[in-house]
C-alpha cells in the first residue's frame, strides 16, 4: 500500500528579550545555576508576574510577518503541572486566546517546488527550570535561570507532508525568527527547537491516521531522521496489523530512534483557566501598524530585489536570503564592488564553505565583507585572476593582511604584459616540438597542455585571458 | 492609658511630643505580653524590630521628618510577606518560611514610619470564617472567650478589638475583613479590588484578594488607607489612579446621602438581635438627613455558590507552590518525587485548605469547567451588574455584615456549608470588586454587631465620610472588651 505522511510542527522560538517574560531577572544563556533566578521565578509566596512588553511587540511583528492575525485581545492561561523545575506548579501560557493566529508560511523545497504551509496560531508562554539529575548522588538538582524564558509557539497546520517539507518550514521559520530580530536562532543552547506531530495514512484517505508527538527536537537534521524514522515505525505497525497509540516519544539522536515517553491514558488534565493575576493583553490598530513599521525587509521581498536590482539568480538570491546575516554580508560586499554576481559566486561559494568547514558563524568570520570586498575588487581590475584569488583568500582567512599586501607580499599581481607573455610563450612552443606538432595534427586537446604550461612558468600569475589570446595565435601559426 | 486612644489620637500625641514612639510601642508590646496568652491573636511578635522601628522613628520626629503615621505601632496580618521575619499564613507549610522580601504594603507602611509590632494569626492560607483553621491554634474574641473573632482576618481583628495594637492591616477574599471586623466591635475597610498592591500578600483567590486597614474608627481606616493605596507596577491588576486624601473628606456632610436597603439582606437567616442593630444604625442615618431606599440585588443568591467555584479553582492553582520542592515544609525522607509532593502536601496543608484544593481541581477538571468555572463567571458578572444598577438609584448600600454575631469555638467546624453562609453578605462585594466596610453598631447578647456599607467603585472617601460621620453620633466604636480596659 501507498502511504501519505501528515506532519504538524510546534516551533518553540525563545524570545530574544534582556529579561523575562513576567521578571526583571536576566534571560542570558550559560549562567551558574539559580543566579538568574528573582523571587518571581523562583515562585516565592506573594510574587506576581507582570508582563514584559517587548514579548507582545515581538509576537506582533512575527504574526505580521507570517501574514496571520494579530489578536486585539489575547489572554494568559494557566497550565497546571507539577514538576520540580516548574517552580509554580503552574506554567503561563496562552490557551483559547492567543496572541496570533491564522498566517501561513510559504517553503521551498531543494528541488525548487513550492508550497503553503498554514500557521495555526502562536502563543507566548514561559519557559520552565531544568533538571540535572548529574552530580547529584541519586538525586535530582533543579536549575531555574531558565523559568521565565519567553517564548513563542508556533504551531502549524498539518499541512507538511515529508520530513524534507518539516525540514524547509523549519528552516524558514528559523531564517524569519532571526529576520525579526526576535530569536537568536542558537540551536545549540535550545533557542529554538520543536516538537513533530506524525501521522500516515492511506494514499487518497481523507481522515488523518492516529498520531504520535516527537518532542524537542534541536535541529534540522534530527527532524529529517527522527520524522522518518518514526514514519518508518508507524507504517510497520499498521502494516504488522497493529495500531497506532497517541502518545509522545522522544527522538534519541544516539540510536536514531524514537521511543516511547508517555502515552495519552496517562496524560495530564491540565486544568487550563484564564491567569487572573494577569489583565487580557488588549491592542489597537495603532500598536499593530506601529510593529508593521518596525519589520525589516523580509526574506522573500529580500530575494526578488537582489533578483531585480541586482540581476543574480532566483537560485543564487534564495541561498543568499536564507539567513539575515548572510544577506546582509552580501549587500556589503555588492555595496563596495561592481560584479554582483562575482560576489554571489564568492560568498555562496569558497566563504560559505569555509565557514562550514570551520563552523564558524558569519559574525566569527576572520574575513570581513569589507575584505572580501577589496579582494573582488582586484579581480575585477584584473590585478588577480580567480584562481590565485583562491590562494589571496587563503592568505586572508590567515589573517595575512588584506588582499592588497597579501598580493603585494606574495608577488601574486597578475601579469598582464603581453610581451612578457608572449616570451614565456615562444619559450613553452620551442620545448615541445612533438606537443606542438600533435596538435597542429589536430589534437586538440593540447592545447590544455599549453596553457598549463605557461600557468607553470608564471606560477599562475599571467592574465588567462590573455594566455588564451596569444597561444591561439601562436599554435595555429 | 495609650490604648485606649484611636490611632489618629496617637498620633496627635506623637506629633504634640506628648508621648515617643518607643514609649507607645513597649507599652503595646507589654499588652501584648499581658493578653495574648489567653487571646492567641498574634503568631509572632517582632519585639526587637519593633522597638528598633520605634527609635528610627523617634529620630525622624526629631530631625522634623515625620508624618501622621511615624511611630505608630500596628500588626500585619501573617499573609504579608515580611523580609526576615517568618511568613506563615497560618499553616504548617509555612511554619518554617522566613521572607526574604517584604509585600508592597508592608514597604508602604515602613516607609510612611510604621512600626510593626508582629504578625497576627488567621484562618490557614486565609481559608476561614473563624480563625479555627490556622495551625497556630484558634483566636479567641476578646468579647467572650469562648467565641471565634471571625476569620480569616482573626488575629488583626481581636489584636485591635483588645487594644493589643492601635490598628492591624488585613485582607478580604470573601468577607476576611469585614466579618471578623464585625464580630470583634470594630471599623474594617475593604477597598476597591486594585487599591492596593497585593504584591507580596500570600494569594488565595487572586481575582477577589483585596488587603485594608482594620482599625477603631473610620478616621483611623483614612489614615492607613492613604499609606496603603495606590498603584503597584509588579501587580499588574493595581490600578493606575490617583489615590484620594481620604482623610480630607470625613467631615463632609452627608444630608441627602441615598442609602439603599437590599432586600435580599434583610430575609429569612439573619439573626433577630443583629437586625435590629442594623435598623438602629439605618434609623440613625435617617436621623442625620439621609434618604432611605429599598433595592434588590436579585442574584445575591448565587454569590455564596459562585464564590465557592472560583475562590477554590482560583486557590487550587496558586498553592500549587507549596510543593516541598524550594521552600517550606517537606515530608522527612521522600522516597520519589510523587511521595515527595504527595506527603509534604498531604502533612503541611490542613483539612479546609485540603477541601478546597480538591473542590477547585475539579471544578477545572477537563469535563467541568464549563459547567462550573465559566458558568461561576457568568454569574459574577450579573452579581455584578446587580450592584452597577444598584449604584445608579443609591450613593451607598447598607446592610448586616454578618448575619449573625460571633458563633462559638467549635460550633461550626464540622459543617462546612454553615460557615461558609457567615459570609453571605459579604462574598457579593469581592465578586463584584467594590469597597465595602463593616462599622460597630451596637450590640446583640452582649456581642458586636457590624453594620457594612458598600459603595461604588473607588468610592472609598465616600464609605470612610458616611461611616466616620455615624461615628460621630454613636460611640459603638469606642467600647473595649471589659477584660481588656
Amino acid at each position: 500500500m501507498e502511504w501519505e505522511t501528515v506532519i504538524g510542527l510546534e516551533i518553540h522560538a525563545q524570545l530574544a528579550t534582556k529579561s523575562k517574560i513576567f521578571s526583571s531577572a536576566s534571560t542570558a544563556y550559560g549562567a551558574e545555576p539559580n543566579t538568574q533566578a528573582c523571587a518571581v521565578d523562583l515562585g516565592l509566596p506573594g510574587v506576581l508576574p507582570v508582563v514584559n512588553t517587548e514579548v507582545i511587540h515581538m509576537a506582533a511583528k512575527f504574526g505580521l510577518a507570517t501574514n496571520s492575525t494579530v489578536a486585539k485581545r489575547s489572554v494568559f492561561d494557566r497550565k497546571n503541572y507539577f514538576y520540580p523545575d516548574l517552580p509554580k506548579g503552574y506554567q503561563i501560557s496562552q490557551l483559547e486566546l492567543p496572541i496570533v493566529h491564522d498566517g501561513k508560511l510559504d517553503i521551498e523545497l531543494e528541488d525548487g517546488t513550492k508550497k503553503t504551509i498554514g500557521i495555526t496560531r502562536a502563543h507566548l508562554e514561559e519557559d520552565a527550570g531544568k533538571s540535572l539529575h548529574e552530580d547529584f548522588h541519586g538525586m535530582t538538582g533543579i536549575d531555574l535561570n531558565r523559568a521565565g524564558t519567553p517564548l513563542l509557539e508556533i504551531v502549524s497546520e498539518p499541512d507538511i507532508r515529508s520530513a524534507k517539507e518539516a525540514v524547509a518550514y523549519m528552516k524558514k521559520i528559523h531564517s524569519l525568527v532571526q529576520y525579526l530580530e526576535i530569536c537568536d536562532g542558537n540551536m545549540a543552547e535550545g533557542s529554538f527547537r520543536c516538537d513533530a506531530n506524525v501521522s500516515v495514512r492511506p494514499k487518497g484517505q481523507e481522515a488523518f491516521g492516529t498520531r504520535a508527538e516527537i518532542k524537542n527536537i534541536n535541529s534540522f537534521r534530527f527532524v529529517e531522521r527522527a520524522i522518518n524514522h518514526e514514519v518508518e515505525r508507524q507504517i510497520d505497525v499498521i502494516e504488522g496489523g497493529g495500531k497506532v497509540v497517541q502518545e509522545t516519544r522522544l527522538y534519541d539522536a544516539d540510536k536514531d530512534e524514537t521511543r516511547s515517553m508517555r502515552s495519552k491514558e496517562e496524560a495530564n488534565d491540565y486544568r487550563y483557566f484564564p491567569d487572573p493575576d494577569l489583565l487580557p493583553v488588549i491592542i489597537d490598530d495603532a500598536y499593530i501598524e506601529n510593529a508593521r513599521k518596525a519589520l525589516p525587509e523580509l526574506p522573500d521581498a529580500r530575494r526578488q530585489r537582489f533578483i531585480n536590482e541586482l540581476g543574480i539568480s532566483d537560485y543564487d538570491a534564495g541561498i543568499l536570503t536564507a539567513s539575515r546575516e548572510l544577506a546582509n554580508f552580501y549587500e556589503t560586499v555588492v555595496s563596495d564592488t561592481s560584479d554582483a554576481k562575482l560576489a554571489a559566486n564568492w560568498v555562496i561559494g569558497d566563504f560559505s564553505a569555509r565557514l562550514n568547514k570551520e563552523d564558524l558563524a558569519i559574525s566569527q568570520s576572520p574575513v570581513s565583507a569589507e575584505t572580501l570586498a577589496g579582494m573582488l575588487k582586484r579581480i575585477e581590475d584584473n590585478t588577480i585572476s580567480g584562481k590565485i584569488a583562491k590562494e589571496v583568500f587563503d592568505a586572508m582567512w590567515k589573517g595575512e593582511g588584506d588582499a592588497d599586501s597579501v598580493i603585494e607580499n606574495k608577488g601574486l599581481k597578475q601579469i598582464t604584459d603581453d610581451s612578457a607573455i608572449e616570451t614565456m610563450i615562444d619559450e613553452i612552443i620551442a620545448n615541445s616540438p612533438n606537443q606542438l606538432e600533435q596538435y597542429r595534427a589536430g589534437k586538440d586537446k593540447l592545447f590544455g597542455y599549453f596553457v598549463g604550461q605557461v600557468m607553470k612558468v608564471s606560477q599562475g600569475k599571467a592574465n588567462p585571458a590573455q594566455v588564451n589570446d596569444i597561444l591561439k595565435k601562436k599554435l595555429n601559426g | 492609658m495609650y490604648h485606649t486612644k484611636t490611632l489618629a489620637e496617637l498620633s496627635a500625641m506623637l506629633e504634640a511630643g506628648e508621648v515617643t514612639s518607643v514609649e507607645l510601642t513597649q507599652s503595646f508590646l507589654d499588652r501584648i505580653k499581658q493578653f495574648d496568652g489567653e487571646l492567641n491573636s498574634f503568631v509572632t511578635v517582632t519585639e526587637e524590630l519593633a522597638l528598633a522601628q520605634a527609635k528610627a522613628a523617634d529620630k525622624a520626629r526629631a530631625s522634623g521628618k515625620a508624618g501622621p503615621l511615624t511611630g505608630i505601632p500596628i500588626a500585619h496580618k501573617d499573609i504579608f510577606c515580611t523580609e526576615g521575619v517568618k511568613t506563615s499564613c497560618g499553616s504548617k507549610m509555612l511554619d518554617n518560611f522566613i521572607s526574604p522580601y517584604s509585600a508592597t504594603v508592608v514597604e508602604k507602611m515602613r516607609d510612611a514610619g510604621v512600626v510593626m509590632l508582629g504578625k497576627t494569626n488567621m484562618d490557614e492560607f486565609a481559608m476561614g470564617s473563624s480563625n479555627e483553621t490556622s495551625f497556630y491554634g484558634p483566636v479567641k474574641n476578646p468579647w467572650n472567650t469562648q467565641a471565634v473573632p471571625g476569620g480569616s482576618s482573626g488575629g488583626s481583628a481581636a489584636s485591635v478589638a483588645a487594644r493589643l495594637a492601635p490598628a492591624s492591616t488585613g485582607t478580604d477574599t470573601g468577607g476576611s475583613i469585614r466579618q471578623p471586623a464585625s464580630l470583634c466591635g470594630i471599623t474594617g475597610l475593604k477597598p476597591t479590588y486594585g487599591r492596593i498592591s497585593r504584591y507580596g500578600m500570600i494569594a488565595f483567590a487572586s481575582s477577589l484578594d483585596q488587603a485594608g486597614p482594620m482599625a477603631q474608627s473610620a478616621e483611623d481606616c483614612a489614615l492607613l488607607l492613604n499609606a496603603m493605596a495606590g498603584f503597584d507596577s509588579r501587580d499588574s491588576t493595581s490600578m493606575e489612579r490617583d489615590v484620594d486624601d481620604y482623610s480630607a473628606s470625613l467631615n463632609n456632610s452627608i444630608e441627602g446621602l441615598k442609602i439603599g436597603l437590599p432586600k435580599e439582606y434583610f430575609s429569612e437567616g439573619l439573626d433577630a438581635g443583629v437586625a435590629k442593630q442594623v435598623d438602629d444604625a439605618i434609623a440613625q442615618y435617617r436621623a442625620m438627613g439621609a434618604e432611605i431606599i429599598d433595592i434588590s440585588l436579585p442574584n445575591t443568591h448565587l454569590a455564596v455558590p459562585v464564590y465557592y467555584v472560583v475562590a477554590p479553582a482560583e486557590c487550587s492553582s496558586n498553592l500549587s507552590r507549596f510543593d516541598g520542592v524550594r521552600f517550606g515544609y517537606r515530608c522527612e525522607d521522600p522516597k520519589d518525587l510523587e511521595d515527595l509532593y504527595k506527603r509534604s502536601r498531604g502533612e503541611g496543608f490542613g483539612a479546609e485548605v485540603k477541601r478546597r484544593i480538591m473542590v477547585g481541581a475539579y471544578a477545572l477538571s477537563a469535563g467541568y469547567y464549563d459547567a462550573y468555572y465559566l458558568k461561576s463567571q457568568k454569574l459574577r458578572r450579573l452579581i455584578s451588574e446587580d450592584f452597577s444598577k444598584a449604584f445608579e438609584q443609591v450613593d451607598v448600600i447598607m446592610g448586616p455584615t454578618a448575619p449573625s454575631t460571633a458563633f462559638n469555638i467549635g460550633e461550626k467546624t464540622d459543617d462546612p456549608v454553615s460557615m461558609y453562609l457567615s459570609d453571605i453578605y459579604t462574598i457579593a462585594v469581592n465578586l463584584a470588586g467594590l469597597p465595602g466596610m463593616s462599622v460597630p453598631a451596637g450590640f446583640s447578647n452582649n456581642m458586636p454587631v457590624g453594620l457594612q456599607i458598600i459603595g461604588n467603585y473607588f468610592e472609598e472617601s465616600r464609605l470612610l465620610n458616611v461611616a466616620h460621620q455615624y461615628q460621630q453620633k454613636t460611640d459603638w466604636h469606642k467600647q473595649i472588651p471589659e477584660a481588656f480596659v
